[in-house]
């Protein structure tokens, strides 16, 4: 099937554009836009153009390898990955529970990525656009101008993040690419010395991810009309939540809530997500569409991430972050808030809990005993699900009798919102773009809209400030008539 | 008074019948090796303990020393020689240490650090070797073999079962399972053969043991290879 703006009827006479690479994003993606002769754009399409092709190598692999091989995946969320290959293998070792110490470390691993993810995309991707503007000049647009205009907001952003990865260290033996999570538990604790070197710095971590909760929430306030529009579609919004309804980013079951905010599918079982999800194959883009089987594709697609799950739990199991989840929900005013600029907002308020998370599993004994690892009678299949910072995660695993997998699938975080980005991508081209002459500035435009979503294209490379942008303006006849660079 | 040969400008002692190898060590001098193994004869295919004597290069695992003889080794360019050695050994099979679980324990890995190896430099050969997983207790990923033949050594000669050889000629060559079969299943081999823990790479792996060891506490996470085979030697 096509939406809207997806496909141009008369494509032969149209004029193409396109963002080759979207810049500061993670991965390599690009966006074609097609425009008649008076400029009105008449296809916009985000393509992901990476082939990664893990789930066919995985196959033939021994499945204990397959948690710190499928995390090279990515360098910014590698622990979700590993994490949730962990996890849908905890039951092939006959872990069908594992111990506290080993779920209370995972945790611990989970939530440093939540917070150090989330301030490398706030601060380091994000906040050029959002503190100088969309059009501002294109060589301040990045973290260095925000350094220089903005050192402490900058400064702040470094140490948060800084911060995550120092907990993703201690849990799992380096700040990128560990190897914590075993299948059936963790294979270290954390000592009362590296407790208390996170444990010394908790609270402020907590103070900071407050404030840029707050710069967040002002941002948007501040600019309501452009907040709540640009880019602005409404669709499903889909999540683990805990069993009581609670935001819980490592475990729980599924639920789905429409666009009118309310529940339509709830207490989903992980491994029955194939009976609920499908696939849907596009032949311009390397990305799967997936949507919720019994909608259809057409209207069974939905947003994930933090805007999905602020919105999708009941509330916040920490004091700060529930306090903005409900400053969040009233802005809605009854509504669900789907203004992709809210995703900013949403993932600070997740940030938030990230660090309230951390300073409580830092006080918790449990995460200090040598209680690490689980097993019981063998099992040959298993399903992972966890949030990612970029939204669900899906790893699922079958393995045969001689310990080599024999399947493997895997839907990640931004392949869910692929559909999402899609309209987004064609609200923001219609409404900026459409009958006008592009600039650099207007493109962003584009690139705003896209990065609210904190993709993750392939999950491996990100080059600050370097990655080039070449938009190149073709004729009918596919002759270059303009072609403007930055970047690189 | 004992006999002497200079290694690098140092004095070093040896008994009659030590090669250069084994008196370097005992006297608290590193010269790396794959395949050399106190218990077994010297094999001299890894070449990594090559050294200059007398102006000629030599495998010093086999090399008796000589009184009075001058020996290079930790030089710019044997070392350099050494590092171009361990790259085509990286290049020959499909060693990938990011998901490799020899990772931090694996001396060629270790080696490649010792020799501050930093690009592959050689164009991959990517060999297709799939792995043998049909016995119940251990794995071979034939993937990371340096042909160093220490496991045919164990198996034949300590353990009695010829388990495993090299079969194949020049870049050809390869390790395999010495049975009708050619899988690891059909043979006696047992996770308590001395072959099943000699592989100083990732190919004899005991299964579901992965990555239970955390990182910075493998054995060269606390130690270099070369601080490691000192404090080892006799």
């Amino acid at each position: 099937m096509s939406f809207e703006l997806e496909t141009a009827t008369d494509r032969e006479n149209l004029r193409r554009v396109a963002i080759d690479p979207v810049s500061r994003v993670e991965g390599h993606g690009k966006v074609t836009l097609l425009l008649d002769d008076a400029g009105h754009v008449k296809e916009a399409r985000l393509h992901i153009v990476e082939f990664r092709g893990f789930e066919k190598f995985i196959q033939g692999r021994p499945y204990w390898e397959v948690p710190v091989m499928v995390q090279r995946l990515c360098g910014i969320c590698p622990v979700s990955h590993h994490l949730a290959a962990a996890k849908a293998l905890d039951p092939v070792v006959g872990a069908l529970a594992i111990t506290p110490t080993a779920e209370k470390i995972r945790r611990l691993m989970h939530y440093g990525q939540i917070l150090q993810s989330h301030a490398l995309h706030f601060f380091h991707l994000s906040s050029p656009d959002l503190l100088f503007g969309f059009e501002s000049p294109v060589q301040q647009r990045n973290i260095v101008g925000i350094a220089s205009a903005y050192p402490e907001v900058a400064r702040q952003g470094v140490l948060l993040r800084k911060f995550g990865q120092e907990v993703i260290r201690v849990t799992a033996g380096k700040r990128v690419h560990g190897t914590g999570a075993i299948p059936g538990g963790v294979n270290k604790s954390v000592s009362p010395a590296e407790r208390d070197a996170l444990r010394h710095e908790a609270d402020q971590i907590i103070r900071w991810s407050r404030d840029a909760v707050h710069l967040a929430r002002r941002l948007h306030e501040s600019n309501r009309s452009l907040y709540d529009e640009f880019g602005l579609f409404r669709s499903h919004l889909f999540s683990l939540v805990r069993a009581d309804g609670a935001m819980d980013l490592y475990d729980g079951h599924l639920r789905l809530r429409d666009a009118r905010g309310l529940i339509v599918r709830d207490g989903l079982r992980c491994e029955d997500y194939d009976h609920f999800l499908r696939e849907e194959i596009k032949p311009w883009s390397y990305m799967k569409f997936p949507y919720v089987a019994e909608l259809g594709p057409a209207k069974g697609w939905y947003k994930v991430g933090p805007l999905a799950r602020v919105q999708n739990c009941d509330f916040i199991p920490s004091e700060q972050a529930e306090a903005e989840r409900e400053a969040f929900i009233a802005h809605g005013e009854g509504e669900p808030v789907h203004a992709p600029l809210a995703y900013h907002w949403a993932r600070m308020i997740e940030m938030l809990h990230a660090a309230e998370v951390i300073r409580d599993l830092l006080d918790d004994p449990d995460i200090l005993s040598d209680d690490r690892l689980a097993d019981g009678e063998r099992g040959r299949e298993g399903v992972g699900i966890i949030e990612a910072p970029r939204g669900t995660l899906i790893h699922h695993y079958r393995v045969g009798d001689d310990d080599l997998v024999s399947y493997c699938n895997l839907i990640v975080s931004t392949t869910h919102n692929n559909q999402a980005m899609n309209e987004a991508v064609r609200q923001v081209a219609r409404r900026y773009l459409d009958g006008r002459q592009l600039t650099e500035g207007l493109l962003n435009h584009i690139e705003v809209a896209i990065r609210a979503f904190d993709p993750c294209l392939s999950c491996a490379t990100h080059a600050l400030g370097k990655m080039p942008l070449a938009v190149e303006l073709l004729d009918a006849g596919g002759q270059l008539v303009d072609r403007a660079t930055s970047g690189g | 008074m004992s006999k002497q040969f200079l290694l690098d400008g140092q004095p070093v002692p040896f008994e009659e019948g030590q090669t250069i190898l084994e008196a370097a060590r005992a006297a608290g001098h590193y010269i790396p090796s794959l395949c050399w193994h106190k218990d077994f004869p010297p094999h001299g295919s890894c070449k990594l303990c090559v050294v200059k004597a007398a102006g000629r290069h030599v495998s010093a695992c086999a090399t008796p020393a000589r009184d009075g003889s001058e020996v290079e080794s930790n030089t710019p360019e044997m070392n350099g020689e050494r590092r171009g050695l361990l790259q085509m050994l990286f290049v020959e099979g499909n060693h990938f240490c990011p998901s490799c679980e020899k990772s931090g324990n694996c001396e060629l890995q270790a080696l490649g650090y010792e020799y501050e190896m930093l690009t592959p430099r050689f164009r991959h050969f990517f060999p297709d070797r799939p792995v043998d997983a049909s016995h119940p207790d251990v794995l071979l990923d034939f993937n990371r073999c340096i042909f160093c033949e220490l496991c045919v050594r164990a198996s034949r000669d300590v353990d009695g079962k010829s388990v495993f050889a090299l079969t194949g000629r020049g870049i050809q060559k390869h390790l395999v399972v010495n049975a009708e079969s050619g899988r690891l299943a059909d043979t006696d081999f047992s996770k308590d053969d001395l072959a099943a823990r000699i592989c100083p790479v990732g190919v004899i792996l005991h299964k579901r043991v992965g990555f239970a060891v955390p990182i910075g506490e493998r054995k060269f996470d606390v130690a270099t290879i070369s601080a490691q085979t000192l404090k080892e030697s006799p």
